[in-house]
């Protein structure tokens, strides 16, 4: 079993490099962007037995800083 | 005054951080992520800036699961001293020792400089040697330095006068220029400056020294 694991920072956090890619877009010509967030995307190998349970209990442990970020956990 | 240093892999300001201790007169070891324990009788635990493991998924998130880090905690529980600097304080957040978390810099550059910081507390045994109120020059050399804290541990860290240090001319973004907070029981300093590179009349100045020697005063009187 795979498992996707999205981490974003949270709404109400700044972004700066997500700021900064929204400008470089500006600049290439791309005016129609309002907003961007970066976040990053974990992928785990699980072995057989591994639930969904225990991908969260990753993220709250070590995957995301839950100060600050949220994540999702997609089963593949 | 017994201090240890943590070393990490990719931790830089170790060395430097065990030389102002022993500046001010400390018996310093150090130790070593794998280790399980701290020396016995060790007052203070230093946890020093660099890059541990290579700031792999978030700057300090792999040393926070550290087995030294376990014996650091269970030692600040017990109302042992730390001092977290810059990568340090990024581990203690992430530790949850200290409250909050340190996000990229606002302008998105690492800045390597030295910053003036007023100093908003001398109650502790890290800052009674400074006046609250008092400008001190203390470098800072980080990326991820922009202090982040929800609205209600804000107002916590404000009203017990938690509040370490404040930047003069915020340099990184970080929410009300917090640039160091102490733990509730005020025995816990995390700061992204870095006082042990002030500690040196011929290495950047001297406005750090007054930190090491308090904590010198302090713990080698208890």
């Amino acid at each position: 079993m795979k498992a996707r694991v999205h981490v974003m920072l949270k709404n109400g956090v700044l972004d700066p490099q997500g700021e900064a890619v929204r400008h470089a877009l500006g600049a290439l010509g791309f005016d129609g962007v309002t907003g961007v967030r970066q976040g990053k995307v974990i992928e785990l190998d699980l072995a057989d037995g591994a639930t969904e349970t225990d991908v969260a209990e990753m993220c709250e442990k070590l995957l995301a800083n839950t100060v600050i970020e949220s994540y999702q956990v997609e089963i593949l | 005054m017994r201090a240890a240093v943590v070393v990490f892999p990719g931790s830089n300001c170790d060395r430097d951080l065990a030389v102002a201790f022993s500046a001010a007169g400390a018996e310093v070891t150090m130790v070593w992520h794998k280790d399980n324990t701290l020396p016995e009788g060790v007052d203070i635990v230093g946890i020093p800036g660099g890059f541990s493991y290579g700031d792999y998924l978030r700057c300090g998130a792999i040393a926070a699961q550290s087995p030294i880090c376990r014996a650091v905690k269970a030692h600040a529980d017990r109302g042992g001293y730390v001092l977290g600097v810059c990568n340090g304080f990024q581990v203690l957040t992430e530790t949850g020792i200290l409250p909050g978390a340190l996000l990229r810099n606002s302008g998105l550059k690492y800045i390597c400089k030295t910053v003036d910081l007023k100093v908003e507390t001398n109650q502790s045994a890290f800052t009674e040697g400074y006046d609250s109120g008092q400008v001190i020059g203390i470098p800072v050399a980080h990326h991820d330095g922009n202090y982040f804290a929800d609205p209600a541990t804000l107002a916590a860290l404000n009203d017990q006068d938690r509040v370490a240090f404040r930047y003069v001319d915020n340099p990184n973004g970080a929410v009300e220029d917090i640039a160091g907070i102490l733990s509730e029981n005020r025995r816990v300093l995390g700061m992204m400056p870095h006082p042990e590179r002030a500690a040196d009349a011929g290495h950047g100045g001297t406005d750090g020294s007054a930190m090491f020697r308090g904590l010198a005063g302090a713990l080698t009187a208890a």
